[in-house]
C-alpha cells in the first residue's frame, strides 16, 4: 500500500478482533487474516493512529466504530459485474426462475445496492418484474443508506456500461436511470422491488424463504469453516431447487455442501439446491 | 552484474518464486516460466496487470506450453509447491499463514488490481525470506513498495535492468527505492532461471 510501513502482530491482531468482539458484538475472528491485517494497517495510515492509540479510540469512540466497520468491511462493488454470469442467469437459471408464483432473491452482501439493482433489472428485462422481489442485506448500516437512495454519480454508472453492454441486455445501463447533473437515479419501479436491511450472516438466522440467493465476493473474506456455517444458512434459506451464485473466483470448500448443492455452471458459480 | 555463487545460492534456497510485471511484461514472463523445470520444488506466483473483462488466452497459452502445473488462483487454494499460479483480474491476491491464497476485492493500488505491492507485501509477511521475486517491465510503480518489503525481510529481490525494459517506469521505481538487491539483464534472468 502506498507508503505504509508500520505492521501490527498477529497477537494484536487477535487483541483487537477480541476487544471489538466484546463492547460491539462484531465478531472477525474467522474473517482471513491477511485481508483484514491490511484494512487494519490502512486505517491506522489514513487517520494517522499507532496501535495504542486506534485501541485507545476504539474503546472510547462509539461513533468511531462505525468509520472503522465501514472501513474493515470492503465496500466496493460494481453493476452487473462479471457480465457472463448475467448472461448465464438469464439463460439457465431465469426460464427455471419463472415457474414459480413468486420470486424471492437474497442479495447477501449487497454493499451499496450496486447487484441488488442489477438483479432487478435482469429481472425486469426478463419480464418477470411483477413477481419477483429483491432482499439486500449487509452489516453496514451506512452503505444500506446509499442502496436505498439508490443515487450514484453518472461517471460510476457511465463506467458500468460496459458491463451492460457484455451481459447481452438491451438498450443501455443509462435508460434504468433519471439523469440529473452529474447524479444518477435508480427508477422507482426498481426501488419498488427491493428492499435493504441489517442481516450480519455471522450472527443472525434465517428471515424468508427465497429461490435465489447471490452472495459474490463475500466468502473471500471468511475463512473455510466460517463459509461452511454460511453455506447452511443459505442451504436452509433456499426453497428446494432453489439457486445459490457466489463471486466468479470464490468456491464451495464444503465436502458437505458439495454434496447438497449442484452446479449449474462451473465458470460463473451457479449452484441448485439438492435435497431437502 | 554477472550472476555471481551469491545470488544462484539464493535463488536455489528459495521456496517462492514471485513474479511481477505489466505492460511490456508479458512475453518474457511467459518466456521465463516456460523454462522451469516440473521439478523445480518451488512454489511460482505471478502477478500481471490484466485487463477485466478481458477473458485473456492467458491460461491457454501458459497451460498448453509450460512443463509444471498451472492454475489461475480461486479464492482459498492451497498453495503447492511445483505449481505455477497466476492471480485473476479484478481481485487482489494475498496469502495466508495456513497456506492458501485469499482474493480481496478492495480499491485499486496505483490504478491496478491486481496489484503487484500488495501480493509482495503479503508474501514479505508470510514467508519472509524464502522468496525470490523478480520485477519486470511495467508503466506504473505498482510493485517497487512490495519489492523493498520483500528485500527487507530477508528475501532475494531482482529487478529487470531499464534499459532492456519495454516501459521502465516500474524497475526504474524500485531501483530508486533500493528495493533491488540486484538489477540483472534480461538474458541473465533467463539463465538464472535455468539454473
Amino acid at each position: 500500500m502506498e507508503g505504509l510501513t508500520s505492521t501490527i502482530s498477529q497477537k494484536q491482531l487477535e487483541e483487537l478482533i477480541g476487544l471489538v468482539r466484546k463492547i460491539y458484538g462484531f465478531d472477525f475472528s474467522d474473517y482471513t487474516k491477511a485481508s483484514l491485517k491490511r484494512r487494519i494497517l490502512r486505517i491506522m495510515m489514513l487517520k494517522k493512529l499507532e496501535f495504542y492509540d486506534l485501541k485507545h479510540i476504539l474503546v472510547n469512540n462509539v461513533e468511531f466504530f462505525q468509520e472503522f466497520l465501514e472501513e474493515i468491511t470492503v465496500n466496493v462493488t460494481e453493476m452487473f459485474r462479471d457480465p457472463a454470469l448475467y448472461k448465464a442467469l438469464y439463460n439457465q437459471v431465469i426460464p427455471y426462475l419463472s415457474t414459480y408464483q413468486h420470486i424471492k432473491i437474497w442479495c447477501a452482501g449487497c454493499s451499496s445496492g450496486e447487484e441488488a439493482y442489477s438483479l432487478a433489472i435482469l429481472m425486469q428485462e426478463a419480464g418477470l418484474e411483477k413477481k419477483s422481489f429483491i432482499y439486500g442485506t449487509d452489516i453496514n448500516t451506512e452503505v444500506l443508506k446509499e442502496a436505498r437512495k439508490g443515487i450514484y454519480s453518472l461517471r460510476k454508472i457511465k463506467s458500468y456500461a460496459e458491463n451492460y453492454q457484455l451481459s447481452g441486455l438491451k438498450g443501455s445501463i443509462t435508460d434504468h436511470f433519471t439523469i440529473l447533473y452529474d447524479a444518477a437515479t435508480i427508477h422507482n419501479e426498481f426501488k419498488n422491488n427491493t428492499l435493504f436491511s441489517v442481516h450480519n450472516l455471522i450472527s443472525d438466522n434465517i428471515f424468508n424463504e427465497f429461490q435465489m440467493i447471490s452472495c459474490r465476493n463475500v466468502f473471500i473474506y471468511f475463512e473455510i469453516d466460517l463459509q461452511e456455517k454460511i453455506l447452511e444458512l443459505f442451504y436452509n434459506s433456499l426453497c428446494p431447487h432453489g439457486f445459490l451464485c457466489l463471486g466468479s473466483k470464490e468456491t464451495i470448500r464444503s465436502d458437505k455442501f458439495r454434496k447438497k448443492f449442484k452446479v449449474i455452471n462451473l465458470a460463473e458459480n451457479i449452484y441448485q439446491k439438492i435435497g431437502s | 552484474m554477472a550472476l555471481d555463487k551469491h545470488i544462484i545460492k539464493r535463488w536455489h534456497n528459495a521456496d517462492i518464486l514471485l513474479l511481477g510485471g505489466s505492460a511490456g511484461s508479458f512475453k518474457l514472463i511467459f518466456e521465463a516460466v516456460k523454462g522451469l523445470s516440473p521439478a523445480l520444488n518451488k512454489t511460482v506466483i505471478i502477478v500481471i496487470h490484466r485487463k477485466r473483462n478481458f477473458f485473456s488466452e492467458i491460461e491457454k497459452l501458459f497451460n498448453e506450453n509450460i512443463r509444471m502445473k498451472f492454475r489461475e488462483i480461486v479464492d482459498k487454494d492451497k498453495i503447492e509447491v511445483n505449481t505455477v499460479y497466476i492471480a485473476p483480474a479484478n481481485y487482489h491476491t494475498l496469502i495466508e499463514k495456513q497456506g492458501y491464497f485469499s482474493l480481496d476485492v478492495s480499491d485499486a493500488v496505483w490504478y491496478s488490481k491486481p496489484s503487484i505491492d500488495v501480493t509482495f507485501e503479503s508474501a514479505a509477511d508470510i514467508y519472509k525470506d524464502r522468496c525470490a521475486a523478480i520485477l519486470f517491465s511495467g508503466a506504473n510503480q505498482d510493485g517497487a513498495e512490495g519489492l523493498l518489503n520483500l528485500r527487507d525481510s530477508g528475501s532475494l529481490t531482482i529487478v529487470q535492468h531499464p534499459d532492456d525494459a519495454e516501459m521502465d517506469t516500474m524497475p526504474r521505481s524500485a531501483i530508486d527505492i533500493n528495493a533491488a538487491e540486484y538489477i540483472l539483464r534480461t538474458t541473465e534472468i533467463l539463465t538464472l532461471l535455468k539454473t
